[in-house]
């Protein structure tokens, strides 16, 4: 083949050095209270018996992710005891010394190499090819959209959290049902699930996918179902993974009877009496949700479209929850963002589609980082994504026009007076003591236009891809 | 990938280690009574918005020269005037006379980070990447890759953004200078190097090289009338813009010597602070600053420097052609920081923008350099409290340079340049690997570097030698100086005529 295989490697190793670099400049940025959410979890599970982690409340910061996350930050806490042991104590609220953030940025740049490894796993999965210059390759340009995904740093390491890590499960989960070994793809994603249970947004891609790919063996000539073909086995084994992966991590809370404590109640409970517009229930989003994604789930029983079918399926519940879920994070969107990325390198239209939603998505985190310190560093990094993605998805699809069409382009473009006006005009205005929050909303409502579009956009390829997908046969 | 959008990542990366190191400490941040650099520049915004120009470098009253007196040319204090109107639109608290000494805030310390970025941007980025483009031989990737190597030097990252000075004006123009001699606009070079040189008075480091290098080209074009009269021209561009800088101190004739008293205070002393030059490093073993007189300690320091400054300047001026040139501003500039008077660590930098011009053709000595360069300012750098940006920028710099520039790779004897030490080495050791000597002498380096480096900062020195660690950094920044100064003479003296390999533009 072309390149020797010490020059494959290195441009990889070369841009994950490069980015690790970056973060660890970042380590004195500013972040949010996540930061002491975090420490606090680290001190409660040092400091406390297993029995007493979810009922712990000197913070208000309580535990509230699944057991499995728990014991993570129990494995952390033995480390963070050589930097500063002060920041293991429960009741040092909001201790923050330097070998504290020290310690806990670190741990999210290092917790990363999961990701790095899962992404070098994707990279594994494309339809390669061969010849084209290194800037050119589609595994490259994945690489630098994962690797280097605008809000994946944004949100880990300044905001902070650990979402390079879960991601890079999800990410490990995803290239093993490319790879056809789905019995290590539905252990991973069980374990993701006992990690944080926003997951479960996705669950239902995964729940419909394996029983109709894996549990049915085989299909008919015209992609329908063989109902014959259904294995008992497989089933089986599928479901003593999962159940043995929760039991693994709820099971001694279940001993302790502590099931109801563990239900993680962070942000399920409040509810909001509006002002002006009626008043939305919990019941409503979920039926909303549910109602969002039942085309696609029906879509991929029917004519399942192998892996790529299932990851497409897999964003658009994503999607979905983002849109129509109770008590949604902006950071969810990137649940939505990263496995899209998957898609964008080998499909035009998934590219187009893409640069839509990451560029509107990763705007749409812009107020989550709402110091001026801050400012100038998530424009840089928003203008070097955004330049990357446009730039290497145009030249890889260069045959057959212009990517965005002018109204797409006119949106996206849109951004920087929306930008301009509320983080640099209205500041200045009179309207910034008595209507705070205007900025906050027009953001809102203009990247909601662009999710929903892309949203769409999705369905839209999700319905009508299989006839051009036929001659693939993945499984 | 097109190269519009290749610069434009690069930038944008360079843009965001600039701005991400200027979250950290800055010199002098919560030390009252006299803060640090910082502080000066904060107090100039002060003095050049509240008095009138003729009291700036004056003893006053108001202004007392103890305090942060102006020590840089004029250009610097309408600068800083600049920024002072821009502060008081902000918060008029942060240039009120008297009242703002030792002012820190978050929201002045972005001001003041968001003025060093402005000028950056505007004057040193810009000449980087034209430089890259029009003088930098190899593919346009290449071109690229030079241009973000240039960017990420962490010991200009760290001075500006961390520290806490406006060189990146000063060596910016100076680039501009160098660019409008490259591409043969003889006076826009020398209109930006005399600019320059009135914004910060150390760029007189690179002035002989200028100098010989415009006579030369005088020379070449015959000493009859187009020479003459280029010659002419050239001074009288420099003249004026000398003229015009200077003119608010030109009606009085007290006030261009006050203000050149304050330029060059040979009051000082040979040296000050630990400084990796040949006076400091030998006051370790011979206390010289004692032991000899003031007038003796100028003789040697002004001999020296001469004799180390005479052949590369002779050798430029006749043959003046951008190579040379440049190697030329290595040289004087290094000459300078060794052997001169009253040098401090941070002129380093003036010898640094030179090398980072040879970076495309000698990218593993180029590294090599601009590594002891920020190592040698370590001392600086953990008093300022930035200890983690020095890390992360030079292991950054130095995977970069090794992996996007090839270095290593291209390291034969003819790529190193090495040709006087293979001829002395000929006749006694001729099978001696010279490119893999210096690759191992260069990972040893590194290595050095690193553990007193790591011993600086984790050790505790004993109680008898309390400055140990900086002087330790200095003497072995010393020797890879000389050793250096050295290598770069011999490139430059020992060039051949014509050489096959090298493509230059004039």
């Amino acid at each position: 083949m072309a390149a020797p295989v010490t020059n494959d490697q290195s441009w990889f190793f070369a841009l994950a050095l490069g980015v690790s670099f970056l973060k660890c400049l970042l380590i004195n940025a500013y972040h949010s209270t996540d930061f002491e959410v975090h420490r606090n979890w680290l001190a409660l599970t040092h400091s406390l018996p297993a029995a007493q982690w979810y009922y712990e409340a000197t913070s208000e910061w309580t535990l509230d992710y699944p057991p499995l996350f728990a014991w993570f930050e129990y494995g952390l806490s033995h480390i963070a005891r050589f930097f500063d042991k002060e920041m293991l104590v429960v009741q040092n609220l909001n201790y923050a010394s330097p070998a504290t953030i020290l310690f806990q940025r670190l741990s999210v740049i290092v917790a990363d190499v999961v990701f790095f490894y899962a992404v070098k796993e994707c990279c594994k999965c494309l339809r390669e090819d061969k010849g084209k210059y290194l800037l050119g390759k589609p595994s490259f340009i994945l690489t630098v959209l994962l690797l280097w995904n605008f809000g994946l740093i944004i949100v880990d390491h300044i905001h902070f959290q650990y979402n390079g890590f879960l991601f890079g499960v999800l990410l490990l989960s995803i290239a093993r049902h490319f790879q056809n070994r789905h019995f290590e793809g539905a252990l991973l994603f069980s374990i993701l699930l006992n990690l944080k249970h926003i997951y479960l947004y996705i669950a239902p891609a995964y729940g419909i996918y394996l029983l109709r790919c894996f549990c049915f063996t085989q299909s008919n000539a015209d992609g329908s179902l063989q109902w014959r073909s259904f294995s008992v086995v497989r089933l089986v084994t599928l479901g003593t993974i999962v159940l043995s992966t929760f039991s693994v991590s709820f099971g001694p809370f279940i001993a302790l009877g502590q099931l109801p404590q563990a239900s993680m109640t962070g942000g399920l409970v409040q509810e909001f009496q509006h002002s002006v517009l009626p008043s939305v229930s919990p019941l409503a989003t979920l039926v909303c949700t549910v109602l969002s994604i039942l085309p696609a789930l029906f879509r991929i029983w029917h004519r399942p479209n192998g892996a790529r079918g299932f990851l497409r399926c897999l964003v658009i519940c994503a999607l979905g929850s983002f849109m129509f879920g109770w008590h949604v994070h902006e950071k969810a969107i990137l649940m939505a963002i990263l496995p899209l990325s998957l898609l964008a390198v080998e499909s035009r239209e998934d590219a187009r589609i893409f640069l839509i939603l990451s560029i509107t998505g990763h705007y749409s985190l812009f107020p989550l980082l709402f110091t001026t310190q801050e400012l100038p560093i998530k424009i840089l990094l928003l203008l070097l994504f955004t330049i990357f993605s446009l730039t290497s998805l145009k030249t890889l699809f260069r045959k057959g026009g212009a990517l965005l069409n002018p109204l797409e382009a006119t949106y996206l473009l849109g951004l920087i007076p929306l930008e301009l006006i509320c983080e640099f005009v209205y500041p200045l205005t009179v309207w910034q003591k008595t209507f705070p929050f205007l900025p906050l909303m027009l953001t809102s409502i203009y990247c909601a236009l662009g999710v929903t579009y892309a949203f769409i956009r999705l369905y839209i390829s999700l319905l009508t891809c299989s006839d051009s997908t036929k001659k693939i046969k993945t499984q | 990938m097109e190269n519009w959008s290749l610069i434009s990542l690069c930038v944008l990366l360079g843009l965001t280690a600039r701005w991400a190191v200027s979250f950290h400490s800055y010199s002098g941040a919560g030390k009252p009574p006299m803060f640090g650099d910082y502080e000066a520049q904060r107090h100039w915004q002060e003095v050049t918005y509240n008095l009138p120009v003729h009291e700036w470098y004056f003893n006053t009253t108001n202004n007392d020269l103890n305090y942060w007196g102006l020590d840089y040319p004029p250009l610097t204090a309408y600068h800083s005037l600049v920024c002072a109107y821009v502060a008081k639109l902000l918060n008029p608290e942060w240039v009120e006379l008297y009242a703002s000494r030792g002012y820190e805030s978050h929201s002045h310390k972005l001001f003041m980070r968001a003025t060093v970025l402005f000028t950056d941007i505007l004057i040193y980025i810009p000449a980087v990447l034209l430089y890259c483009f029009y003088f930098c031989d190899g593919s346009s990737k290449q071109k690229v890759a030079t241009a973000f190597c240039i960017l990420l030097y962490p010991g200009l990252i760290l001075i500006d953004y961390g520290h806490f000075q406006y060189n990146s004006v000063s060596l910016g123009l100076a680039l501009w200078g160098i660019l409008g001699l490259g591409l043969g606009w003889d006076l826009f070079g020398s209109l930006a190097f005399t600019l320059a040189l009135n914004y910060k008075q150390m760029e007189l480091y690179h002035s002989l090289p200028f100098f010989c290098y415009l006579l030369g080209k005088c020379i070449k074009q015959g000493l009859t009338w187009r020479g003459f009269f280029h010659l002419v021209k050239i001074s009288m561009t420099v003249l004026v813009t000398f003229a015009l800088c200077w003119m608010p101190f030109l009606s009085d004739p007290k006030q261009p010597l006050q203000v050149l008293h304050r330029l060059f205070p040979v009051g000082r002393g040979l040296f000050e602070d630990k400084v990796a030059n040949t006076w400091c490093s030998l006051n370790v073993l011979i206390k010289i600053k004692t032991l000899l007189s003031r007038e003796t300690q100028l003789f040697l320091s002004f001999a020296l420097t001469l004799l180390f400054v005479l052949p590369s300047s002779l050798k430029l001026l006749s043959k003046p052609t951008l190579w040379q040139f440049k190697l030329a501003l290595v040289n004087t500039s290094l000459a300078f920081f060794l052997f001169s008077f009253q040098v401090h660590e941070k002129s380093i930098l003036l010898v640094a923008l030179p090398v980072c011009l040879v970076f495309n053709e000698i990218p593993l000595i180029a590294t090599w350099f601009l590594l002891t360069s920020t190592f040698s300012m370590l001392p600086l750098l953990l008093k300022d409290g930035l200890l983690l940006p020095y890390v992360v920028t030079s292991l950054a710099f130095l995977f970069l340079s090794l992996y996007l520039l090839s270095a290593l790779e291209r390291s034969t004897e003819e790529e190193l340049r090495l040709g006087l030490y293979r001829k002395l080495t000929q006749r006694w050791l001729p099978k001696l690997n010279l490119s893999r000597i210096i690759k191992w002498k260069f990972w040893f380096s590194l290595a050095a570097m690193a553990a007193l480096s790591f011993t600086s900062v984790w050790l505790k020195p004993p109680a008898k030698l309390p400055d140990l660690f900086p002087v330790l950094v200095s003497v072995l920044s010393f020797l890879h100086f000389l050793g250096f100064i050295i290598y770069f003479n011999q490139v430059q003296l020992m060039e051949p005529q014509r050489k096959k390999s090298q493509k230059k533009t004039n």
